[in-house]
């Protein structure tokens, strides 16, 4: 029997994956009605990937804006320049951390969930049972998820920012004592609403959704076995945190 | 079965027939040369060994796989080469109970139930939610609508993806080993459901199966596939006590007979026991 050529193999095979992935993205949108029937499931995946995540990112923010100030006060310590504290939190924060770290933080809570919960459904043939019965199992199980995930994470950045503050706040005037109101005005004058914030919200909004066309494609290619399903599950976190840092390199480019 | 039955049966059309069906995996061959004739409110069982086909057909007849060669055709109309988008809408006339029930994990019972409905008709609320329990209590369930499947026995489970295959009166069943893995009451059950809705509703069952004590008691004729051919066809009386040693190995239960013990991969340059 002739050996297939693995090297050859190693090439097409992503290059083929990405095109189905491109695919499969397209039947999703294809079937995009805004029917009643439709938003009410957006809603409900959006409660069960975003609300639920909310735990996780609030602590994660709130402690990701301690570290921050603490590092922050200490380099700024050195130069007498401990009061912009704020201004550079909430540039970093803002522009890279907020929408990177919620970005990641979503791949290993929803992301995995996504993935297991539609392969896990392929294994216990629902997906065949839905396409016997003439549902578009792509309309009805993956493009809600997508479309919650895709709403989720800016919200969620949103939300990490917004504790990264308090965190910051915390640490900065409660315990290393500094002057609150030059730690707002700083922040207020510092920060521009439409370049740093919403400039982060675009880049949150598109890593939501690559990471959730990923999760829902993994998921739904998964071979219909406990491996498959494992497989599928540890690549989604892997290539969707990857695209992420790959994606913010990109945008950060293009967007300063 | 009582023979004014079977002759009822007999003078029915073919609701669905299929042609020198040949269907390969890569350069395996699965099924080669089929020709079927099922007629209308029948209940008809593929059974053979594992491995053989036996979903494979169901999945031709419903669309889901395309022949190589050969045609598929159900209530006259060309499943083999009918576009996608009119598969969809044809498969309506379709009941699926797939192994273990295949519920949909996220929905409630009712929801589960009433999913077909929601998909593919306008009724308004209310109706729906007295067809739903209607179907739910024609299979012993009424008062379970807000459980979630993980709440289920297997043999409820069952019962309940039964109800929702019927729930938009399919003209044709489609049954994948529909009693695995159920304790003998729940078999029993089910096997009943099967018989009793397709009399009642003049529908056309096709099950698949290994196990022939249960299918015995339940199906009008029996295809026995095996070697990607029809080995065997008949009433399954008839199947029970015959000559052609092939059938009478399967139906029996011996381990000797034209089915090897020792699986030879296809493509292996020497047989295993050479």
């Amino acid at each position: 029997m002739q050996q297939p050529n693995l090297f050859l193999e190693k090439i097409t095979g992503p290059v083929t994956q990405a095109g189905q992935c491109l695919i499969f993205l397209f039947r999703m949108l294809a079937g995009v009605r805004f029917s009643a029937t439709q938003i009410l499931a957006v809603l409900q995946q959006t409660y069960l990937i975003g609300a639920r995540s909310l735990v996780i990112i609030m602590i994660c923010g709130f402690f990701v804006g301690m570290v921050l100030s603490l590092q922050a006060i200490n380099a700024l310590e050195q130069f007498g320049a401990s009061d912009q504290v704020s201004l550079l939190v909430g540039k970093s924060l803002f522009r890279e951390l907020g929408p990177v770290l919620t970005a990641l933080l979503f791949a290993g809570r929803a992301g995995t969930s996504i993935t297991a919960e539609i392969g896990l459904m392929k294994a216990t043939n629902q997906i065949e049972a839905m396409e016997l019965m003439a549902i578009d199992p792509i309309q009805r199980i993956a493009l809600p998820r997508f479309a919650a995930g895709v709403l989720s994470v800016p919200l969620l950045t949103a939300l990490f920012n917004a504790l990264a503050i308090l965190g910051s706040v915390v640490f900065s005037i409660g315990v290393m004592d500094l002057d609150s109101g030059i730690f707002w005005s700083k922040l207020q004058t510092g920060i521009y609403f439409e370049k740093d914030f919403i400039g982060g919200m675009w880049k949150s909004l598109v890593f939501g959704g690559t990471i959730s066309l990923i999760a829902v494609y993994f998921g739904y290619s998964a071979r219909p076995t406990g491996s498959g399903v494992g497989t599928a599950t540890t690549n989604t976190v892997v290539l969707s945190s990857v695209l992420v840092l790959i994606f913010d390199f990109i945008m950060t480019s293009f967007l300063t | 079965m009582e023979d004014s039955e079977t002759s009822r049966i007999e003078s029915e059309p073919p609701v669905i027939r299929i042609r020198d069906l040949v269907f390969r995996r890569g350069r395996r061959i699965i099924l080669d040369g089929i020709n079927m004739d099922i007629r209308r409110g029948s209940i008809v069982a593929f059974m053979g060994p594992s491995g053989a086909g036996k979903t494979t057909i169901l999945r031709l007849i419903s669309g889901q796989l395309r022949p190589d060669e050969g045609t598929v055709e159900v209530n006259g109309q060309l499943i083999s080469s009918m576009p996608d988008r009119e598969l969809r809408k044809f498969r309506r006339n379709f009941g699926v109970l797939l192994q273990d029930g295949a519920l949909f994990t996220d929905l409630t019972v009712f929801e589960n139930i009433a999913t077909p409905l929601r998909e593919h008709t306008d009724l308004p609320e209310p109706l729906i939610r007295r067809l739903v329990m209607t179907k739910l209590s024609a299979v012993g369930l009424g008062g379970i609508e807000e459980r979630m499947p993980h709440e289920l026995s297997g043999g409820m489970a069952r019962r309940v993806a039964f109800a929702r295959a019927v729930v938009l009166d399919p003209d044709i069943m489609l049954y994948d080993e529909p009693m695995t893995g159920l304790d003998p009451i729940a078999v029993s059950t089910i096997r009943t459901l099967m018989r009793d809705t397709n009399d009642a509703l003049g529908l056309t069952s096709l099950v698949v199966t290994h196990n022939v004590t249960q299918m015995s008691q339940l199906v009008d004729y029996c295809y026995i596939i095996a070697s990607a051919k029809i080995a065997g066809e008949g009433p399954p009386a008839n199947l029970s006590v015959s000559e052609d040693p092939g059938v009478d190995q399967f139906m029996n239960g011996k381990v000797e007979g034209p089915i090897p013990f020792h699986y030879q991969p296809p493509g292996a340059p020497w047989g295993l026991l050479d």
